[in-house]
């Protein structure tokens, strides 16, 4: 009989053993530390706060919010406003990123240069500085009269957002964030699209100009929907990244998730508690994302026949 | 002769048909009054003295200026290591020192670190002054080197056959992949110190480093499983006849293929990391997002936003843009895909 250390399956057992046992000592460690620390901050664990008096004001509310709410109406709101601005951001990202995509691929020279000089400008500079400039350099230097700055009489941006008719209003927070991501995810939108249509074969946009079809059509017929197999698992990576970006709002002052669950934890000092539930938050969100893209995904792939 | 060739070309590329005309009208218009509002705010309302008052800051920030030669030298070295790595790349320079060059680089690494921060001989130099671009550049360089390692580890841990060591990778790589950047930092800034043991402190730039790095091992684990998924299996099946054993195998057949075929992922990673240490601002660290917001905060500079994020946008986009240039470079080089 061969040794018992001769064999593979029995150092698979070994080293899965040993892997377990390393990580276990290293979270009892931590633990320890944890607690430690925590009794000597006098801090507890537990989600009982959640139930006490936020006593602090959240500029957008969405739903009906005032400071005596407890703090889980709070946190509430900001998951509200952070599903808001991820929708709105995912939405015209994507206008932005297929027509920019598109535009790369225009034969007019200019259109094809101008989108160039968008995606190269917007993709090598971070999102957090991008949403700076919108914010304090754009959005709060515009005049206070919505006057000068209406666009068709329709839409009037002033420092104090931007102004839909029938009284639709958004905040210069939102708008900022809004815009922010959707340029910035537009930019890399729009690359994806490129790669997308240009990985179709030459000969399906021949055919399909040799059948009568006007070149916008082909696009939309027959080019398009080829190209979204390759278009949609980079895509959903872009919306992921568009989602958890946003939390990028505390940065401005808008009061998202990330937001209130930080004034939060500066009030009670729960940082694990409320790192949990940053945690579980945005993972929800993600697998939502991934979710919804996944069943398009399957929608568009190459079904055989 | 020429003239009539422009006009060709102008025909052909701006006005082929009608909507391309007008769109060429439309985008004219908006071009020159784009860029008539642009040259006007640059020479007449912008005040570009808050970008001269505070050069040395948004570069080096409170860096003490005795000591600034210790920078240059760091400067001169990574400069004559990059036009040495460039020179071998584009065949000028005889590949046989292929070898040295990577030693050379490991080698610049802990020299650059003790020029900078001093110790051993060297006046020590706290952290809390490097600030500016020099503190964006560090952290950034240290996260993506540290990283790298524990990325590598990742990748192969997530196409282990053990069932263990493979979940642990997975649940690592994409739980930290589910969560914001901003999240992570506020992890390392404020959870880590309650996780580890009262007498071991680590400052707040380590601090960001250590989120920094364990963010980006996360991604750069999946990049270079996309590269270990693209090695044949033919290769492994090659390396096993050759009666090499695992640890082996990987080292010296499949990692230097799969890790040379990620080379543009990874430098587009480095490129994400560079651009995302700017959200180390938000955790207090005056790097050069942070630096030009307390330039901003002083009162003798209210309101120069424009100005200052307009600057400090350039030089990060220099960097990324000169960065993401010698990728597509190296790629064309390396012949990635073609072999």
């Amino acid at each position: 009989m061969t040794p018992i250390w001769y064999n593979r399956k029995f150092w698979a057992i070994v080293i899965q053993l040993g892997a377990v046992f390393i990580a276990v000592a290293i979270a009892l460690q931590l633990w320890i530390n944890l607690t430690d620390n925590l009794q000597r901050l006098g801090i507890q664990l537990g989600f009982d706060f959640l139930n006490s008096q936020a006593s602090f004001d959240i500029s957008e509310t969405p739903v009906a919010y005032q400071a005596s709410d407890p703090y889980r109406r709070a946190l509430l709101v900001g998951l509200l406003n952070s599903l808001r601005v991820i929708i709105f951001g995912i939405i015209f990202a994507t206008v932005v990123g297929i027509t920019v995509g598109i535009a790369r691929l225009s034969d007019n020279w200019l259109v094809r240069k101008l989108a160039l000089i968008y995606v190269e400008i917007l993709r090598n500079t971070p999102l957090l500085l991008q949403l700076f400039f919108w914010y304090f350099a754009i959005f709060l230097s515009l005049p206070k009269s919505a006057n000068t700055n209406s666009f068709l009489g329709l839409i009037q941006v002033t420092n104090r957002g931007i102004i839909l008719p029938f009284g639709v209003q958004f905040s210069p927070e939102l708008s900022t964030l809004a815009l922010g991501l959707t340029l910035y995810t537009g930019a890399f939108i729009a690359e994806i699209i490129r790669a997308g249509i240009l990985s179709v074969p030459k000969g399906q946009w021949e055919a399909a100009k040799a059948l009568g079809f006007k070149s916008g059509l082909v696009l939309r017929l027959v080019i398009f929907p080829q190209a979204l197999r390759l278009i949609v698992p980079p895509l959903t990576s872009q919306y992921l990244n568009l989602a958890k970006n946003s939390s990028l709002a505390i940065a401005i002052g808008y009061p998202d998730i990330y937001f209130v669950a930080s004034t939060t934890f500066n009030q009670t000092g729960r940082a694990v508690e409320v790192m949990l539930l940053i945690m579980i938050t945005y993972l929800t969100i993600s697998l939502v994302i991934s979710f919804m893209m996944n069943l398009l995904n399957q929608i568009v792939q190459l079904k055989e026949r | 002769m020429a003239n009539q060739n422009i006009r060709k070309w102008v025909k052909k590329n701006l006005f082929n048909s009608w909507y391309n005309s007008l769109l060429t009208v439309v985008c004219i218009w908006l071009l020159i009054s784009v860029i008539t509002n642009i040259i006007n705010w640059i020479f007449n309302q912008a005040q570009w003295s808050v970008i001269q008052a505070n050069l040395s800051l948004f570069l080096v920030g409170r860096y003490p200026a005795e000591l600034y030669w210790r920078l240059w030298l760091v400067l001169a070295i990574i400069l004559s290591l990059s036009l040495v790595s460039w020179a071998i790349f584009t065949q000028r320079l005889s590949s046989r020192f292929n070898t040295f060059l990577p030693i050379a680089w490991a080698l610049s690494f802990p020299v650059v670190l003790w020029l900078i921060g001093g110790g051993v001989g060297l006046q020590p130099v706290d952290t809390n002054l490097w600030n500016g671009l020099l503190l964006t550049l560090v952290t950034a360089v240290i996260s993506i080197v540290l990283s790298f390692p524990l990325g590598v580890l990742l990748a192969l841990g997530r196409q282990s056959k053990l069932f263990v060591i493979k979940n642990f990778s997975i649940l690592y790589i994409e739980i930290v992949r589910g969560l914001p950047l901003i999240g992570i930092l506020f992890l390392a800034q404020v959870m880590l110190p309650l996780f580890l043991p009262i007498e071991f402190r680590l400052d707040r730039v380590l601090r960001g480093i250590a989120g920094l790095t364990l963010f980006s091992a996360a991604y750069l684990a999946e990049n270079v499983r996309g590269g270990l998924q693209s090695i044949p299996q033919g290769q492994y099946e090659a390396a096993k006849a050759l009666a090499l054993n695992t640890p082996l195998m990987m080292l010296l057949i499949i990692l230097p293929q799969a890790l040379r075929a990620v080379i543009p992922a990874l430098v587009g990673q480095f490129i994400g990391l560079f651009k995302d240490t700017s959200l180390l601002s938000i955790v207090g660290l005056l790097e050069l997002t942070g630096i030009s917001r307390s330039i901003l905060a002083q009162p003798q500079f209210l309101n120069r936003y424009a100005e200052v994020y307009l600057f400090v946008g350039l030089l990060y986009w220099v960097f990324c843009y000169a960065m993401s240039l010698a990728s597509r470079r190296l790629e064309k080089q390396l012949g990635i895909g073609k072999r």
